[in-house]
């Protein structure tokens, strides 16, 4: 499957093979560590927004593999502030680089980069759009975890209205044949436009908004932050904020082979006294983020074929 | 139609879009900037029509519309039909067709798009003819029939 001087832009651009191709690799990759497979190579790293997560995960990923990081972490500094445009900013990093990994707060703006590069663009998030990279390593996690993607009873827990991240899976889930129970309050459904793919692709799913109702179905539970940012009005915040809360008195209930996966930061979602049991995922879900990173620098700029 | 009234507003080249649904009429008229045009325009609301009940038409003497021009009114007017008038004669009959993918001629209803951020040309993947659903190549927002803008 040829990866070399592909772009990353959309996990909408996937199909199942080349997705299933990408896990494969980091899989590899992790049973055997290559740390210099990435030596003479140097990755652009382009937040035009903050993003602490997702920027240390690709750098680490770079540098691990023995590869050079140059960028910037803000726009604050740069020449942006000066109004240059997107465009020639990617036309300045790709003679700098041999792979751009970006962030940016206006949606589209990955794909505008990548008409601008000739070399690969990898997209760390545009706006309230895309983070395919992410999504790939929450499948990465279910497969490590589960051996499988298929055959699961996977739920969403949150505001699965505005999450990213869980649309993003629930499309990148279509290929798969794995049952999805979206956990949420009225306010904040899963939006039509995703379920109606999910009719469309014929996944089986259930909307619920009582989490005690479904909580002993799951195999694999996937909890989000409710987002303070999304409400303007800060009483209709606190109204949902605290509604669903993973502790110890839920543990009779859950299946024991029950896995909790979260994109992270928490707030209270889960308390951190689940953390130190088995069903926590999430952290080693973060260090999955290195591994599938590390995979798609290595296709894209065709170390790794 | 009697011979009479094809008289009065009778071309001898140019184009007659027909079969405009009546609430359409003054979009295909604004689409081809009839108002800044120095050709001979006829303008034709409420006429009567078996398959539409009532229709617009318009004649626009001397002019050939374009493809991106075409495109543009089957994104409004679906219905419409174009007849090429050479000397007095319909020479060519179409219908409008929305085309597969849109290039430039309308905006992204996303404030956050990239493209109305950079002054970048907009380009649409279309989901569904009829009714309209399309969504931007960039910031991948599906667009309804009732947020189509043109530039
Ligand atoms: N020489 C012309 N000048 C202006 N309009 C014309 C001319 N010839 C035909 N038309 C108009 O073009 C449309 C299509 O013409 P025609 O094919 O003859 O009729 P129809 O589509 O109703 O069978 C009609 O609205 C007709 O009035
Ligand atoms: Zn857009």
């Amino acid at each position: 499957m040829e990866f070399r001087n592909r772009d990353i832009i959309s996990i909408k651009d996937f199909t199942k093979d080349e997705i299933l191709y990408v896990l494969k690799t980091a899989k590899k990759l992790e049973s055997r560590p290559n740390p210099s497979l990435m030596k003479g190579r140097v990755m652009a790293s382009l937040f035009f927004e903050p993003s602490t997560r997702t920027r240390l995960s690709f750098e680490s990923a770079m540098t691990r593999l023995g590869g050079q990081v140059i960028g910037f972490s803000e726009p604050g500094n740069t020449s942006l502030k000066k109004g240059e445009t997107l465009w020639d900013t990617i036309k300045m990093a790709e003679q700098y680089a041999d792979v751009i990994v970006m962030r940016h707060p206006v949606e589209g703006a990955a794909r505008l980069a990548a008409e601008a590069s000739g070399v690969p663009i990898i997209n760390g998030g545009d706006g309230a759009n895309q983070h395919p990279t992410q999504t790939l390593l929450d499948l990465y996690t279910i497969q490590k975890a589960k051996g499988k993607i298929d055959g699961l009873n996977i739920g969403f827990l949150g505001d699965l209205k505005y999450g990213r991240t869980v649309h993003s899976l629930s499309t990148a889930l279509t290929h798969f044949n794995s049952t999805l129970y979206l956990i949420s309050p009225e306010a904040l459904k899963m939006p039509e436009s995703y379920t109606e793919e999910l009719d469309r692709k014929k996944v089986k799913y259930h909307e619920e908004s009582d989490l005690m109702k479904v909580i002993g179905k799951l195999d694999v539970l996937y909890a989000t932050r409710i987002q303070k940012e999304r409400f303007p009005d800060p009483m209709e915040y606190k109204k949902y904020a605290g509604v669903y809360k993973l502790d110890k008195s839920m543990l009779p209930h859950f299946k024991p082979t029950l896995k909790i996966m979260h994109p992270l930061p928490r707030v209270d979602e889960i308390h951190p006294e689940l953390d130190n049991t088995p069903h926590a995922l999430y952290f080693e879900q973060a260090g999955n983020g290195i591994t599938v990173r590390q995979a798609l620098l290595a296709l894209v700029t065709g170390r790794i074929k | 139609m009697t011979g009479k009234t094809l008289k009065i507003s009778a071309i001898m080249d140019g184009t007659v879009i027909d079969h405009i649904s009546a609430a359409n009429t003054f979009r295909v008229a604004e689409i081809l900037n009839i108002k800044g045009s120095a050709n001979v325009v006829t303008v034709g609301m409420n006429l009567e029509s078996k398959s539409l009940g009532k229709k617009g038409l318009i004649k626009i003497g001397g002019r050939f519309l374009t493809k991106q021009e075409v495109d543009t009114i089957a994104l409004f007017a679906p219905e419409a039909s174009i007849n090429i008038i050479k000397n007095f004669e319909v020479t060519k009959k179409f219908r409008v067709e929305v085309p597969d993918t849109i290039n430039g001629i309308i905006k992204c209803a996303n404030p956050n798009c990239i493209t109305n951020a950079e002054r970048t040309k907009t380009n649409f993947h279309v989901l569904d003819k009829n009714p309209l659903k399309i969504k931007c190549h960039y910031c991948e927002r599906v667009i309804g029939k009732e947020n189509i803008e043109l530039i």
